[in-house]
């Protein structure tokens, strides 16, 4: 067997793992891996300028391709500025690996430099997090960690590895597992067959039948078999804000997103209900609105792979526990076998009351003749790309405009800090999107605000040649706070503004990238189409919108999922 | 209601802290907690008393269970149990108070352990309610210090809490 070190093993181990990509940032503690690192050319390193960005960057790439992101930083401040970013990860059950540098094992415990209980700081951010106790234990643990990080209900793992685990010169055999056991780690590989068919025949039994998809949907990769049964029972569909492009958004069954920003009829229809199919969504209280009050007449079938996201915040009545893919596939052949067909006369009357519902319009806005409303800049933009790329947003009303108005067909495409609400998430998430998928088109929706938490990540665009295409909905404000402050706070905006903003196109241009302004809505269309036609490089497009426009609908707070305001004056 | 939750975890550092951290972090109260090794040397044995709605109880057994290490827990006060904690008192004992603690501690068939002209230290075993009643029986103005282990408990009859 061959003999490595430490650091050799681990390099080795993600190469055996078949990871292309580590995003990191270098320090003394894990000076010995990046040697090892160096000495090698299979997994590739993007240096970041900052380790908040590795992490995004690493969970970008997850979300668009659905496997493991990887992440290596230092010990000390190099570990605990990823703490965000692993939260963020943590709060939507990305799968994820953060390799750690730490002080050597001799040394932890006594405030050496840079020493941090990473394992402590984090441990209430992660799926799960493990220490290396010693060289040899390496290739094990790291395959236990990515096993961890993508199984059952996905999520961020962090490894902590002591500086003397990965010494040079101490060298040991290598094998990499192929497979690890965990007898306390077992997760459901298939739902109740009997939970499953009670669940059906309650699906043939509604009257107003909804389903509710989340991003368990996308993370389980069972849009197919969603699609499937979705069509295969002609009811009508929504999803999260994290399910967006779990069943194709242009289908006349499907409703839109609901909850907080959602649509009315989406709301509407969830509120009138009397049975909810929940798939791998959470009842987050961004979409129940007040929990006592959530869609009365309503049944609940809820499945998800985590049995402690069942009835955590509303009852189910009947609970599945495994992974969305297996259990619709049971569905749909229980569904189709079924001697029981869903009550068509029910069925038509429900869409018609749905139908009336869409045609109330809920999500509209004004349109002017000057000003640009940042919700046109949207539906533009999914026009010109042929509602084919990926988008990544930040956080705030334009996050919310984004996923409002561009309309995705496809899953993984829409990436966002749903849970969180990570401001600053935006452009690396992007980033890490666009290195593996170069020819697609890919757009970092973002706020002046937001973009400046990770605007240091221009650099690293020029290093690694990333052409992202930023959208910068400019409102001059922190816009969702001043909209909160508007609706709550008698319109005392205390600390919204963004005062004293830089000239984004000039710093674009610092960073050795293009900068373009779009201040008037005669030059919207012919400036995004300029723009989108410069395939090879990365543009900062500062685009000037209505300060003052506010996101709807919006449900009223302490409500049920039926009470909204649909504009500064409309209230339902 | 109050509950006892008997949990077989890893033996490995960190796992009671994760333990812990779940309980703080979801805003689950720990009313008493105690671990050890079992005859396994892998596993550990932790036994936690919380109080909370049916609804919280649901919610911290699926919160524990998804603790990598936890390999195995049991709710033990869904059946019958058994329940025991040790509890060690020193009590101020002059004069005629001696012979008086004497009896009340063979009532709760306690023993004194230890011995000076003018302190009882006593032993006492039994469920929570029994060490409350004997401080209540010899009265919190002659107790100097009390240190209880938390309680422990094991379902009663053939069912056993192993891997
Ligand atoms: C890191 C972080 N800090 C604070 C917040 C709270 N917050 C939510 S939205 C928002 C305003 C964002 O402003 P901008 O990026 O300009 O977007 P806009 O709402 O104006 O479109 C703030 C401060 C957050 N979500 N994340
Ligand atoms: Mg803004």
């Amino acid at each position: 067997m061959e003999l490595l070190s430490g650091a050799d093993m681990l390099i080795r181990s993600l190469q055996d793992e078949g990871i292309e990509y580590v995003y990191g940032y270098p320090g003394g503690a894990a000076l010995h891996i990046y040697d090892a690192l160096f000495r090698q050319d299979k997994v590739k390193h993007i240096l970041v300028r900052h380790e908040q960005a590795a992490v995004h960057m690493a969970d970008g790439y997850a979300r668009a391709t659905g496997k493991p992101g990887t992440v290596l930083v230092t010990s000390g401040p190099g570990a605990t500025n990823t703490i965000t970013g692993i939260a963020t990860a943590f709060m939507d059950s990305i799968p994820m690996v953060v390799l750690c540098g730490q002080v050597a094992s001799t040394l932890i415990g006594e405030d050496a430099f840079q020493e941090t209980d990473m394992i402590g700081v984090s441990r209430p951010v992660v799926k799960h997090n493990l220490s290396v106790r010693h060289p040899e234990e390496i290739p094990e643990v790291i395959r236990k960690a990515y096993y961890i990080a993508a199984t059952g209900r996905p999520g961020p793992v962090v490894v902590d590895i002591p500086k003397d685990m990965t010494t040079p010169n101490e060298r040991y055999e290598y094998s990499y597992p192929k497979k690890v056991k965990l007898r306390s780690y077992n997760p459901a590989i298939r739902g109740h067959a009997g939970q499953i068919k009670k669940a059906v025949d309650m699906m043939l039994a509604a009257r107003r039948p909804i389903i509710y998809a989340g991003g368990g949907v996308i993370l389980g990769k069972a849009s197919e078999q969603l699609t499937e049964l979705v069509r295969t029972l002609g009811y009508p569909i929504t999803n999260t804000l994290m399910g967006i492009g779990c069943y194709p958004a242009s289908d006349k069954q499907h409703l839109g997103w609901l909850g907080m920003h959602g649509t009315y009829e989406a709301n509407m229809a969830m509120h009138h209900s009397d049975l909810i199919l929940c798939v791998g969504a959470r009842f987050d209280d961004r979409v129940t609105n007040a929990t006592e009050k959530f869609c009365p007449g309503a049944r609940i079938i809820h499945i998800d792979i985590d049995p402690a996201s069942i009835s955590k915040t509303v009852d189910a009545d009947v609970p599945i526990v495994g992974p969305v893919d297996a259990v619709l596939k049971e569905m749909q052949a229980l569904v189709k076998e079924s001697k029981e067909k869903p009550d068509a006369d029910a069925i038509a009357a429900w869409w018609k009351q749905i139908d009336e519902w869409r045609a109330f319009h809920g999500m509209r806005y004004e349109t002017s003749d000057d000003v640009i409303k940042p919700q046109e800049v949207i539906e533009m933009l999914c026009r010109l790309t042929n509602g084919e790329a990926f988008v990544t947003s930040d956080v705030g009303q334009h996050q919310m405009f984004a996923a409002q108005y561009y309309k995705f067909d496809k899953p993984n495409r829409w990436i966002n800090s749903g849970g969180l609400g990570t401001m600053g998430f935006g452009l690396p998430a992007a980033m890490g999107v666009k290195l593996t998928h170069p020819d697609d088109e890919v757009l970092c929706i973002t706020g002046e605000g937001s973009i400046q938490m990770n605007i240091q990540e221009l650099s690293t665009c020029k290093q690694y040649n990333l052409p992202v295409k930023i959208i910068n909905l400019n409102n001059q404000a922190l816009g969702m706070v001043k909209q909160w402050q508007d609706m709550n706070y008698e319109s005392r905006h205390s600390q919204s503004y963004m005062e004293s903003l830089p000239d984004f196109t000039k710093l674009a241009e610092a960073y050795g990238h293009k900068g373009v302004v779009i201040d008037k809505k005669a030059d919207l269309e012919t400036k995004l189409k300029e723009v989108l036609a410069m395939k090879d490089e990365l543009v900062f497009v500062d685009i000037y919108v209505d300060r003052f426009e506010h996101v709807y609908p919006m449900q009223v707070a302490r409500g049920s999922m039926k009470d909204m305001w649909l504009s500064k004056t409309e209230r339902v | 209601m109050r509950r006892i939750i008997s949990v077989l975890l890893e033996n490995e550092p960190g796992a009671l802290s994760r333990v812990v951290g779940l309980f703080s972090q979801r805003n689950y109260n720990i009313e008493t907690l105690t671990v050890a090794p079992t005859e396994d040397e892998t596993l550990s044995r932790l036994t936690v008393t919380t109080t909370g709605s049916d609804k919280v109880i649901e919610q911290i057994t699926k919160q524990l269970n998804k603790l990598i290490e936890v390999v195995k827990l049991v709710d033990l006060t869904e059946g019958s149990h058994i329940e025991r904690e040790l509890m060690l008192v020193k009590l101020k004992a002059t004069g005629s108070q001696r012979a008086e603690i004497k009896r009340t501690v063979d009532i709760f068939r306690g023993q004194i352990v230890d011995v000076t002209s003018s302190v009882y230290t006593v032993q006492l075993a039994g469920d929570s309610e029994k060490l409350d009643g004997f401080i209540q029986a010899v009265g919190t103005s002659g107790v100097l210090e009390v240190v209880r282990t938390g309680v422990s408990g094991i379902a009663r009859g053939e069912k056993v809490l192993s891997l």
